[in-house]
């Protein structure tokens, strides 16, 4: 009964102000000029700010850790670092507890951080372009020899400079201990021979969809690579990359024999294991 | 080989928004209940959706679509869309997305606890007794095309699963259940023999041996510096598992939420003991059990009888290198107890539920195929490529089905021992199985159970204090996060709750607008009394 009378009253109120609405329609359109103008105004300010923070860009805030701090760190211990977005690769929401989490991969100048399930709203999400610069408090974790941070919170850093990691070419230490010093961060490799992998059919093949060929377009994809005789296992994450971008297309075309070259972030499961953006066929 | 790397669950935005829409049904589209005609007509031309998941094998997608061209062979007029997930959790949120714009798939596997939040949506899955009692078209039905079994050739245990307030939505597809995958070469070089049936006290025990280290901080039992003598991969059935055995409250039937009970809080105090000491870790916070049991860093790697084919030196899957493999011997046991003489295992497993159409021809025909998986042919073979038990004691005591189990170890692929092992575990011990009442919020209670032990696994790892203080607030933080407090739960159940009173300001604003109103309309009186003079 509550609930009727209070529907009843409500709709009665919001018929007597939709006649009113509409003579009110000019002024709603001058107030919207002046909120564009003014959020023009502050996002060129905002510019400006950019520019001039960029100057101390390589400092960390008080009680930031410098990505050496980052590694020195325990595993399950606390860190808090500042750095800046390179990759998105995926925003959701948990069904069951509505919480929102993301999972970007970013770097400083010094090194790389994976960061796995971030509290982000979707509305955050969307402003995190790359080269964005944030601050994130979380615990150091290891899953699978990948060092990440989890159970993080983040914030914009006000004023910071933006930065995008070259890709650094880590061709000659594929199959050395030394790669795992370049863990999570922009590389790339060069020379390397699309090897052959066999289908559930026994069909050589370039790639499979998911790491047995279990799966469809849209998966994972997964291909072998070659150099100096040692074979190594590429991703394209499907959620980094999904199968509109040009590297998920790029490899689906690939033929057993193609030299390449390859960028990607450097991840790591049960050894390299680097997740592929970009994959150019050598001439 | 790469077994899978930990990804997150991703759900649009539109889902949750969807979720919101299905409980309250408005702006759903609705369909009418179904009522099953009298005769397929197999002059029409049907074309049906078939979301299927497999456990990132590609022996079980080929089973799949051979299931769907023998299918179509024998109802030429039928086409099967098939559909691949490797993730429940995924096929749930996609269902629930197109719950509320009737684009649903018409047959689905499923988990009977997503059954029970798809059923908040007015006829959106079909009751299924109707169709398995009819004499044409159901259980061994005589106009059937293909050898299907009959009602009582289903395994009673596994069908009772796929009941929800006394009627079936859904059939069982495959049944599996935990095992605990043991190096036994490891137990026994601590000094130990395994017992015939583990116990919670013998895996602690162990455990804590096993975490000796020499001089060079190398662990004693393996020789390397990484070990976790017991891993864990669902959280939530160890919790629930737990609790069934103890005899502790998890939840009533009709949904009363009982999980946050001093014996849970007594199983979180011993988890928190070997977290503390490393000896203990789960697969959310390490990584799968199977990469560790077989590089030799673990010695109770508990995963689901469906992960078996990844467990073990000659395990024919595998996600690490050749060179991190170690040789040990692995045995199989049912998960620990608390009372050997009494043990108890979940039952868990796809199950195949059938989407509503406008169509009931359409709904028919999708009924045909989803009966068609319970066919020998289907189970028999999936339930090879895993520890999976057929749902039949059709396939179950068929000769083709004993012949394979009795052929354990005679090669380390289809007959691999372990994996022969897992389903045979189940098969001996279906008695003994049990599964959690379904009800729509299930699905957050089971993981709101895996939730505590991660929770107090991670704060021990992180030194944080686990005291009383700590599990009323954790408590109080899982009820909250997974709704589960009285008024959620409540409110879930779509129950009509007693409010209280208005508070004041409420009854303040509702008295302006009544008298507001009031004014109006006697404005309008006044009005329409001076035009007729």
């Amino acid at each position: 009964m509550k609930k009727s009378v209070a529907l009843f009253l409500t709709l009665s109120l919001t018929l007597a102000f939709s006649g009113s609405v509409l003579a009110e329609e000019d002024t709603e359109a001058t107030t919207e000029a002046v909120t564009e103008a003014v959020t023009e105004a502050a996002s060129e300010e905002t510019t400006e700010g950019t520019s001039e923070a960029a100057k101390s860009a390589e400092e960390k805030s008080e009680g930031v850790m410098t990505y050496a701090e980052y590694m020195d760190a325990e595993l399950d211990t606390e860190v808090v670092i500042e750095t800046y977005v390179q990759a998105k690769q995926s925003w959701w929401t948990d069904s069951e507890t509505g919480k929102e989490q993301a999972t970007f991969y970013t770097q400083d100048r010094d090194g790389a951080y994976f960061v796995y399930n971030l509290e982000c709203s979707e509305e955050d999400y969307e402003k995190m372009v790359p080269g964005t610069k944030i601050k994130v408090t979380g615990y150091k974790a290891e899953w699978s020899g990948e060092v990440e941070i989890m159970d993080g919170t983040f914030e914009f850093v006000e004023g910071g400079d933006e930065y995008i990691a070259p890709a650094v070419d880590v061709t000659e230490l594929l199959g050395t201990d030394e790669l795992l010093d370049y863990q999570n961060q922009h590389v790339e490799f060069k020379g390397l021979t699309v090897e052959a992998q066999q289908d559930a059919e026994g069909n050589e093949v370039a790639f499979l969809y998911n790491y047995d060929g279990s799966g469809t377009d849209g998966d994972d994809l997964y291909f072998n690579v070659s150099l100096n005789g040692e074979t190594y296992t590429f991703t394209v994450e499907s959620y980094l990359c999904d199968n509109t971008t040009d590297v998920y297309n790029a490899v689906e075309e690939l033929q057993v024999g193609d030299v390449i070259d390859a960028e990607g972030f450097l991840y790591w499961y049960e050894g390299v294991n680097p997740h592929i953006t970009s994959v150019t066929v050598a001439e | 080989m790469r077994h899978g790397w930990k990804k997150a669950g991703i759900l649009a935005a539109a889902a949750a928004a969807s979720l919101g829409l299905l409980t309250g049904c408005h702006g759903s589209r609705q369909t009418a209940g179904f009522s099953a005609p009298e005769k397929f007509d197999e002059s029409r031309e049907y074309e049906i959706v078939f979301w299927a998941k497999n456990d990132t094998n590609k022996t079980q997608t080929d089973i799949y679509k051979k299931a769907i061209e023998d299918f179509q062979k024998l109802y030429p007029n039928i086409t099967v869309n098939l559909k691949l997930y490797t993730d429940y959790g995924d096929i749930y949120n996609d269902v629930i997305t197109n719950l509320s714009t009737g684009t649903t798939p018409n047959v689905c596997i499923t988990y009977p606890d997503h059954i029970a939040t798809y059923l908040t949506g007015n006829n959106t899955v079909v009751p299924l007794d109707g169709l398995m009692a009819d004499e044409r078209y159901g259980l061994g039905g005589s106009s059937l095309n293909f050898d299907s079994p009959s009602l009582e050739e289903m395994i009673p245990q596994f069908l009772e699963e796929c009941s929800l307030n006394g009627q079936y939505y859904a059939l069982p597809f495959m049944r599996s259940t935990e095992a605990c995958y043991v190096n036994k070469t490891y137990v026994e070089a601590l000094g130990y023999t395994l017992p015939e049936t583990l116990t919670w006290d013998f895996i602690w025990e162990v455990s804590e041996a096993a975490m000796e280290q020499d001089a060079e901080g190398n662990f004693k039992v393996n020789g390397q510096n990484v070990l976790i003598p017991f891993l864990y991969k669902s959280t939530d059935n160890m919790m629930i598992q737990m609790l069934r055995q103890k005899g502790a409250g998890y939840s009533t039937e009709e949904g009363e939420i009982q999980i946050f009970n001093d014996t849970t809080k007594e199983l979180l105090y011993t988890i928190a003991e070997h977290a503390e000491s490393r000896a203990f870790s789960t697969f959310k916070i390490s990584s799968y059990p199977a990469n560790f049991l077989n590089a030799g860093q673990c010695l109770f790697a508990i995963d689901s009888t469906a992960g078996a084919t990844w467990m073990g030196t000659d395990a024919p899957l595998l996600d690490i290198s050749e060179e991190s493999l170690v040789e040990f011997d692995t045995e199989v046991k049912m998960i620990p107890q608390f009372d050997p003489e009494h043990p108890q295992m979940i039952s868990q497993g796809p199950s195949v539920c059938v989407f509503n159409k406008e169509d009931p021809q359409e709904v028919l025909a999708s009924w045909l195929f989803a009966q068609y998986l319970l066919t020998n042919e289907v189970q028999i073979a999936y339930s090879q490529t895993e520890g999976y038990l057929p749902v039949t004691a059709k396939a179950q005591d068929s000769a083709e089905y004993q012949d394979y189990l009795s052929r354990a170890g005679e090669d380390n692929d289809l007959h691999y021992e372990v994996k022969i092992q897992a389903s045979r575990l189940l098969l001996d011990h279906i008695e003994d199985t049990f599964t959690t009442p379904v009800f729509n919020g299930s699905t957050s209670l089971r993981n709101a159970a895996g939730q505590l032990i991660e929770e107090v696994t991670k704060s021990e790892r992180r030194k944080q204090t686990v005291d009383e203080t700590y599990m009323e607030t954790l408590f109080q933080d899982v009820a909250a996060l997974y709704h589960l407090d009285e008024a959620g739960l409540a409110k879930a159940q779509g129950e009509k709750q007693d409010l209280g009173p208005l508070p004041g300001t409420a009854v303040i604003l509702l008295a302006s607008l009544g008298a507001a109103w009031a004014l109006i309309l006697l404005a309008l009186i006044w009005q329409r009394a001076r035009k007729r003079r």
